[in-house]
């Protein structure tokens, strides 16, 4: 009994040294600057960000998250439901054609995209067939929108899918039988019921739409920067890692702020998360 | 009603498969640009003799296995303490666990960086299995977790006071009954590491490339027909993996009596 507390040791170790260590880094070298080959602390990298060229970036990314998320929302809730009315026979098939997309890599389903929106892809080729003006769908924030909702679809799916599942039918029930319409009882009995799989839902598809670079590079084509970009680029290109790392701890506070927000009342497992 | 629903349904089918059935199809076309013009296979050829996608293909499985097997190894003895402790106590190891499963990747594979950088860790397959482990193991404790707990503590202390050892008890009593969560969470630490793209992004060097970082180079520079060839490949991996765990899981189903 007192040796088994040892064995929590190693992940113990292994937390502090890749998960607390890591994340200390990224606050203090989010208050340096390099001056002349040289660290020193400053505030500069937050100043810095105050720019409007950078606001405005911060903006964009809040949009496009924004639009995605509701976009999910709104197309994902209906599904959910159907998939748990119970008239359904083969769900289990759906919610594994659902599923199925996400195994793939995320990668390529992104690049799937491209393929369909080039300029000679397939429906511009569709369009022009029909004798249809042609349009350039790759490069804009439509492309990277679309990308995003894509990608990130299924995470709304399946946390509401799983809440609705849950509810007990007798609630159901007992709405009609007290006189409710559909209407109502979606309002006051399926819907509040169903907040935790949304509240989930929402976390998981705002935070990667947020902090995506790699739909953005490759659907946008480098015409588009997000805040992941501009992470992204003082990492790899600038070495700007002071910048980089104040990009990152803002980014995280919104993200902590959003959480927050978004669960106040609510416990995150309860959301079926896993 | 019916109808309504059953439309929308095949509308979401639709939006979900089209990019991937076109992906697939024009994987046999022998032309590069988007126009078909004959079948072929020789994007398939050109996929096995390629060395770089080639050792992609081992760099991701080598990383796969290796930071499965020790997160799982980790996590499993980790869980087995978390669900013993009460308190304060649990509930900072519970927030550490979550720090990874809340962070945006892009923040994970960042910090990560500078910390091989600052203790001059050579970037490389060494990096990329330490990242795996650190983002995976948070998944693996949290699907024993709910297998430990149910189990009754009663039936341990019980083998402990009929004289078997601690490690026999835990492999006689313990380990069959947590067994499905722990095969669970290799399962999930298996494909979140093959899925995974900006974590590896960042901490790699060149010449070790997963096969995710291969796809995003290569598309960086456009549609390409090798791209069409090596993602229906993997689509088809990931469907007959699929297909047949769930048709032993149901006929497991079946046998045990349990109709859903």
């Amino acid at each position: 009994m007192s040796k088994r507390k040892y064995l929590i040791t190693p992940y113990a170790l292994w937390s502090i040294i890749f998960v607390i260590v890591p994340l200390f880094l990224l606050i203090i070298y989010s208050f340096t600057t390099t001056k002349d080959g040289k660290t020193v602390l400053s505030l500069e990298s937050y100043m810095k960000f105050f720019d409007p060229l950078y606001v405005e970036v911060l903006l964009r990314s809040f949009r496009l998250a924004f639009i995605t998320t509701i976009v999910c929302l709104v197309t994902a809730y209906p599904l959910a439901m159907i998939l748990s009315s119970k008239e359904f026979s083969n769900k289990t098939i759906i919610l594994i054609l659902i599923i199925l997309p996400m195994w793939m890599n995320s990668l390529m389903r992104t690049y799937a995209w491209m393929i369909l929106l080039e300029n000679k892809g397939i429906i511009n080729n569709i369009l022009s067939f029909f004798g249809l003006p042609t349009k350039q769908f790759l490069y804009d924030e439509g492309a990277i929108i679309f990308g995003m909702i894509y990608n990130f679809f299924p995470f709304m799916v399946l946390p509401i899918y799983n809440s609705i599942s849950k509810i007990d039918i007798s609630l159901i029930e007992a709405s009609h039988d007290l006189g409710a319409n559909k209407f109502t009882t979606f309002r006051k009995v399926i819907f509040p019921l169903s907040l935790p799989g949304v509240i989930t839902g929402l976390i998981m598809v705002f935070m990667p739409s947020l902090t995506t670079f790699m739909i953005t590079r490759l659907l946008g084509g480098g015409q588009v920067i997000l805040i992941g970009n501009m992470i992204e680029e003082q990492f790899t290109r600038t070495n700007n890692w002071g910048f980089g790392s104040a990009l990152s701890m803002i980014l995280m506070a919104i993200i902590l702020m959003s959480i927050i927000f978004f669960s106040k009342n609510e416990s995150l497992d309860s959301g079926g998360l896993i | 009603m019916n109808k309504i629903k059953k439309i929308y349904l095949w509308i979401i089918m639709i939006i979900l498969y089209s990019p991937i059935l076109v992906l697939i199809v024009f994987s046999f076309n022998s032309s590069k640009s988007t126009s078909w013009q004959e079948f072929t296979f020789k994007w398939y050829i050109q996929l096995f003799e390629n060395p770089s996608i080639q050792s992609a293909f081992s760099y991701t499985l080598i990383v796969g296995f290796v930071s499965a097997i020790i997160s799982t190894i980790i996590g499993l003895m980790a869980a087995l303490t978390i669900i013993k402790l009460r308190g304060i106590k649990r509930r900072l190891i519970m927030a550490l666990t979550y720090i990874p499963l809340l962070s945006p990747d892009i923040v994970i594979g960042i910090s990560l960086m500078m910390l091989y950088s600052t203790l001059n860790i050579p970037f490389g397959l060494i990096t990329l299995i330490l990242s795996h482990i650190t983002f995976n193991t948070p998944y693996v404790i949290l699907s024993i977790m709910p297998r430990l707990m149910q189990l009754n503590p009663n039936v341990y202390e019980a083998a402990l006071d009929l004289g078997a050892t601690p490690v026999y008890a835990f492999k006689k009593i313990i380990l069959p009954d947590i067994l499905p969560g722990v095969l669970t969470g290799a399962f999930i630490a298996f494909t979140l590491s093959i899925d995974d793209f900006v974590v590896s992004f960042f901490n790699t060097a060149s010449g070790v490339n997963t096969l995710s970082i291969q796809i995003y180079s290569m598309a960086r520079r456009g549609v390409s027909p090798e791209i069409n060839a090596i993602s229906t490949l993997i689509f088809l991996t990931i469907v007959t993996i699929l297909t047949v765990t769930n048709i032993r899981a149901s006929r497991k189903a079946k046998l045990e009596g349990y109709f859903y």
